[in-house]
C-alpha cells in the first residue's frame, strides 16, 4: 500500500512538473503575472511529492518488503539498518530517485529563498528546472521504476553488493548528487537568461551562491569517493583515472572555471557570454557523467544494470538538453552585450588564464574518457585509456595553472602590477624553494619531479598565506590593527585564501603519497615482523570470538558479523620499541551473495598513514599481506575539505547570501559617529 | 595597448594553450593507450615483447600456482589459445579458477604476460564486459551460466 502511494506521488510529481515547465514559461513570455506566480508553489509541492515517494521507498527497504523487486534484488533482512537505508540509493532505481529528489530540493530552495529574484527570471528558472525534472521522472517511471511488485514475494532478498555495504556509501552518492544536480541551477539560470535575452552583473551575483553550493558538494563528494576507493579496494590508490571518476572530475573542472568567471562578471561586467556557456557546459558534463555511470556503457561498481533501453533513454535526454541549450546559446548569445575591457595583466586576466587552463584540462579528460567508447562503437577495437594518458595530458595543463594561482588574488582589477605581486610573493617563493630542497635532501635527491611537486604545494600554501598577510597588513601594522582587518575582511576574500590553501594541501598529499610511498607484499606467519618506513609490523594472530576482542589465536578462526563471517588478523605496530597502533584487517564472507570482501586496516600517524590489506590466508596461518606506508596521504582529502570550507566561507558572505537585497547604489549611508 | 591588441593577446594565448592540449591529447592517444586482446588474438597477432596489453579470458582450471611473497602464476584461456600470466600482489577477492579475469601488463620475451593489474568480478553476478565479449567470440559463452 505504501509502495503504491509512493508510486502515485511520483506520477503526480511528473504531472506537476509538466505544469511547472509550461505555464510559468508562457506567463513569462506573455508577461502574465498569474501564470508566473504558479512556479514557486509548484516547485515546493513538487519537492514534497518526490520526497513522499522517496520516503515510501526507504520504508520498503527498512521493513524489508520483499514484494518489491527493488528490495528483493538489493536487500536482505539480516542487513544492518544503516545499510538498509543507504541501500536505497545503492542500486540503479533508487539512485535515480535520489537524483530527482535532489533536483526537486534545489527547485524548492530557489522558490523559497530566491525572494530577491525578479519574478519573471525566477519563473523561467523554475520552468527550466521542471523540464529536467519531467525528463528524469519519465525515465524513472518508464525504465527504472523502483515500485514494481513481485508476485509471489520471495522470503529473502539477494542482499546488497557487499562492496557497497560501507559507511562511505552512505555519504558519497548524496554528496556527489548535490554537486551534480546543483549544477542544474546554474544551467537553468543560463537558459533563463538566454530566453530573456538580458544578462548583467546582478545575474552573476544570483548565480554565484548556487554554483558555489554545487561546487562545494561536488568537491566533498569526489573526495569522499576517492577515500572510499582508497580504503575498500585494498590497493591503496586514491585516484585511478577510471571513467566513472572522470565523470565526476569533468563537471568539477567546469564548475571551478564557472565559479571564477562569474566573479569577473559580477565585479567587472565582462566575460558574460563565456560565463553563460560555462554554466551550460558544467551541467552538460554532469548529465554526461550520469549517462556514463548509469547507462551501463562502462562496467564498474557503479553500473548496476546494463539494460540498453535505459542507456538510450538517458542518451536522448542528454542530447535534448545539451543540444537544445547550445542551440539556444548559438541564437541568443549575440544579443548579450559585451562588457568591460581589461589589460592582460590584471585580476580579470588571471581569471581568464584560470578558465583557459581549467577548460583545456577538462577537454583532455573528456577526450580520454569518451575516445575508447567512440573507438569501440566505430571500429569495434577495444582499448583502455588509463593513468599514462592522463598523467601526460592533464599534468602539463594543471601545473602552469597552479604556478600562477598565488598571483591572481594579488593583482588589481582592470590593470595589475605583476612586479608588485611578485615582490609580495617573495616569501612564498623562498619557502617553496626551502621546502623543495629539504625534501630533496631527506629523500636523497631522487625523483626531481616529486621534489618540484612538493615545492609547488608549498608555494600554493605559503602564497595563499602571503596574500592574506598582505591584505591584513600583518607585520606592517600593529598586531591589533591586523586582527581588526582580518575580522573586517570580506568573507569571500577569506574564502578564496582558504580554498587556495586547500589546493596546496591536496597537491602536497598527492605528490608525497605517490612518489614516496612504501610497499611490501609478503607472506607472514603469526609472530613474524615486517619493517616498513620506520615502523615494525607484527602479525600476532587472528581475532577469536570474544566479547572484549582480546583473544588471539595462532590459527585462522572466523567470527560472526551481522550478515557475514569474518577472519580478522591482529597486527601490532611498533615505532622505536613502543606500541604505536593495533591494526585489524579482515576478510569477510557474505553468504547471501557467496562473496568475499577484504577490509583493509588504516593507522593514521598524522598526516601519514599505514595501510594493511589481506590476501590469502592458509590453514596454518601463513597470510599474504600487503603493507603500505603512505606519507602525507591524508592531506589529499583534508585539502578537499579545506577547499569546501573556503567555499562555505564565500557562501556566508553577506553580498552573496541567497536572500541578499539588491546592493544600494545610490543610497550610501554614512555610519553614525 | 589598444582594444584590438588586447583581444589578439587573449586569442593568441587561448590558441596556444588549446594547441598544446590538443597536441598532448593526440600524442597520448597514439602512444599511451592499452589495447584489449584475447589469448587467441595474442597468438595470432604475434604481439611484440614489451607491448602493454589488457588480456581477458578465463582462469584455466588447475593452473593457479601460488608461491611465497604474493607471487602467483596462472593461465588465461579463451578455449582455443592460452597465455601464461605472472603477477606479484594480492589477487582480487573474487579471483577464482574457471572464472573471468582481466590482466593488464607487459608481454615478456617468452610470450607470457607480466601483469601489474588483475581485475576480477565485483560480485557473483558481474563479469567484466570485455571477458563476456571475448568468450562470446570464441563460442564458449553459455547463456545458462551467464551472470544476470
Amino acid at each position: 500500500m505504501i509502495a503504491e502511494l509512493g508510486h502515485f506521488a511520483l506520477v503526480l510529481a511528473l504531472v506537476l512538473a509538466l505544469v511547472q515547465s509550461s505555464l510559468p514559461l508562457w506567463g513569462a513570455l506573455r508577461n502574465d503575472q498569474r501564470l508566473i506566480g504558479v512556479a514557486p508553489p509548484a516547485a515546493l509541492v513538487q519537492f514534497l511529492l518526490v520526497g513522499l515517494s522517496f520516503a515510501a521507498l526507504v520504508q520498503a527497504h527498512v521493513v524489508s518488503d520483499f514484494s518489491l523487486t527493488n528490495v528483493v534484488e538489493n536487500s536482505h533482512s539480516a542487513k544492518p539498518l544503516l545499510y538498509k537505508i543507504t541501500g536505497v540509493w545503492g542500486n540503479h532505481e533508487g539512485s535515480m530517485l535520489l537524483w530527482v529528489l535532489i533536483l526537486a530540493l534545489f527547485g524548492a530552495l530557489v522558490a523559497a529563498f530566491g525572494r530577491n529574484l525578479p519574478d519573471r527570471l525566477k519563473a523561467l528558472v523554475l520552468a527550466v528546472q521542471a523540464w529536467i525534472a519531467a525528463a528524469f521522472l519519465l525515465f524513472i517511471l518508464f525504465t527504472s521504476n523502483p515500485f514494481l511488485r513481485l508476485d509471489p514475494a520471495p522470503i529473502e532478498g539477494n542482499d546488497l553488493n557487499p562492496v557497497l555495504q560501507d559507511i562511505g556509501l552512505a555519504i558519497h552518492p548524496p554528496l556527489l548528487y548535490l554537486g551534480y544536480v546543483g549544477c542544474s541551477i546554474s544551467f537553468a539560470f543560463a537558459v533563463a537568461a538566454l530566453i530573456d535575452g538580458r544578462i548583467d552583473a546582478a545575474w552573476a551575483r544570483w548565480v554565484r551562491p548556487w554554483t558555489l553550493m554545487a561546487w562545494l558538494f561536488l568537491t566533498l563528494g569526489i573526495a569522499m569517493g576517492s577515500y572510499w576507493a582508497y580504503y575498500t579496494l585494498g590497493w591503496g590508490g586514491f585516484w585511478f583515472w577510471d571513467p566513472v571518476e572522470n565523470a565526476s572530475l569533468m563537471p568539477w573542472l567546469a564548475a571551478t572555471a564557472l565559479l571564477h568567471s562569474a566573479v569577473v562578471m559580477e565585479k567587472r561586467d565582462a566575460l558574460k557570454i563565456w560565463t553563460v556557456l560555462l554554466a551550460i557546459l558544467a551541467f552538460s558534463l554532469s548529465l554526461i557523467g550520469t549517462f556514463l555511470v548509469r547507462s551501463g556503457v562502462l562496467t564498474s561498481v557503479h553500473a548496476f544494470a546494463s539494460d540498453p533501453t535505459r542507456g538510450v533513454f538517458i542518451l536522448v535526454i542528454l542530447c535534448l538538453f545539451i543540444g537544445g541549450a547550445l542551440t539556444l546559446f548559438a541564437f541568443r548569445a549575440g544579443t548579450l552585450a559585451p562588457g568591460g575591457i581589461f589589460a592582460p595583466i590584471s585580476r580579470e586576466g588571471a581569471l581568464v588564464l584560470n578558465n583557459l587552463f581549467l577548460t583545456a584540462a577538462a577537454a583532455t579528460v573528456i577526450v580520454g574518457t569518451l575516445y575508447p567508447l567512440a573507438l569501440e562503437a566505430l571500429t569495434g577495437e577495444r582499448i583502455s585509456v588509463g593513468p599514462p594518458f592522463f598523467n601526460l595530458t592533464f599534468g602539463p595543463l594543471v601545473v602552469p595553472l597552479l604556478v600562477v594561482v598565488p598571483f591572481g588574488p594579488l593583482l588589481a582589477w582592470k590593470r595589475g602590477d605583476i612586479r608588485a605581486a611578485a615582490e609580495r610573493l617573495f616569501a612564498a617563493l623562498a619557502a617553496a624553494i626551502l621546502v623543495a630542497v629539504a625534501a630533496a635532501v631527506i629523500m636523497g635527491g631522487q625523483n626531481l619531479l616529486a621534489v618540484f611537486g612538493v615545492g609547488l604545494g608549498a608555494w600554493l600554501i605559503v602564497g595563499a598565506l602571503a596574500e592574506l598577510a598582505f591584505r591584513i597588513r600583518l607585520f606592517a601594522a600593529p598586531l591589533g590593527d591586523s586582527l581588526r582587518r582580518l575580522v573586517g575582511l570580506p568573507r569571500s576574500a577569506l574564502g578564496t585564501t582558504i580554498a587556495h590553501l586547500g589546493v596546496g594541501m591536496t597537491v602536497l598529499g598527492i605528490v608525497a603519497a605517490t612518489a614516496w610511498a612504501g610497499e611490501q607484499i609478503l607472506t607472514m606467519r603469526p609472530g613474524e615482523t615486517a619493517q616498513i618506513a620506520s615502523y615494525s609490523v607484527t602479525l600476532d594472530g587472528f581475532g577469536a570470538d570474544d566479547a572484549a576482542g582480546q583473544a588471539v589465536s595462532k590459527l585462522p578462526v572466523t567470527r560472526p558479523g551481522p550478515n557475514y563471517r569474518e577472519t580478522v588478523a591482529h597486527f601490532t605496530v611498533r615505532h622505536g620499541g613502543t606500541v604505536a597502533a593495533v591494526m585489524e584487517p579482515a576478510k569477510r564472507d557474505f553468504a547471501a551473495r557467496a562473496t568475499t570482501t577484504s577490509e583493509s586496516a588504516l593507522a593514521t600517524f598524522w598526516p601519514s598513514q599505514l595501510y594493511i590489506s589481506l590476501g590469502d590466508i592458509a590453514a596454518d596461518g601463513a597470510t599474504t599481506v600487503r603493507i603500505y606506508w603512505k606519507p602525507l596521504v591524508t592531506l589529499i582529502w583534508l585539502g578537499a575539505v579545506v577547499m569546501a570550507l573556503g567555499g562555505l566561507f564565500s557562501l556566508s558572505d553577506r553580498r552573496l547570501r541567497v536572500g541578499a537585497p539588491r546592493p544600494a547604489r545610490a543610497a550610501v549611508t554614512v555610519p553614525a559617529e | 595597448m589598444t582594444r584590438k591588441q588586447r583581444r589578439l593577446t587573449l586569442i593568441g594565448l587561448s590558441g596556444a594553450v588549446l594547441a598544446v592540449a590538443a597536441g598532448l591529447a593526440l600524442y597520448g592517444l597514439t602512444d599511451r593507450i592499452t589495447f584489449f586482446s584475447t589469448p587467441s588474438e595474442i597468438a595470432a597477432k604475434a604481439v611484440a615483447p614489451g607491448a602493454r596489453v589488457r588480456l581477458g579470458g578465463l582462469v584455466k582450471d588447475g593452473s593457479v600456482v601460488k608461491a611465497e611473497g604474493g607471487n602467483v602464476r596462472f593461465v588465461v584461456t579463451d578455449g582455443s589459445a592460452s597465455v601464461d600470466v605472472a603477477y606479484q600482489g594480492i589477487l582480487p577477492d573474487l579471483f577464482r579458477e574457471g572464472q573471468g579475469v582481466v590482466a593488464e601488463g607487459v608481454i615478456a620475451p617468452d610470450r607470457s604476460l607480466v601483469a601489474d593489474t588483475i581485475l576480477a568480478k565485483h560480485d557473483e553476478r558481474y563479469m567484466p564486459k570485455e571477458v563476456v565479449e571475448a568468450l562470446k567470440k570464441q563460442g564458449v559463452w553459455q547463456e545458462s551460466t551467464a551472470p544476470k
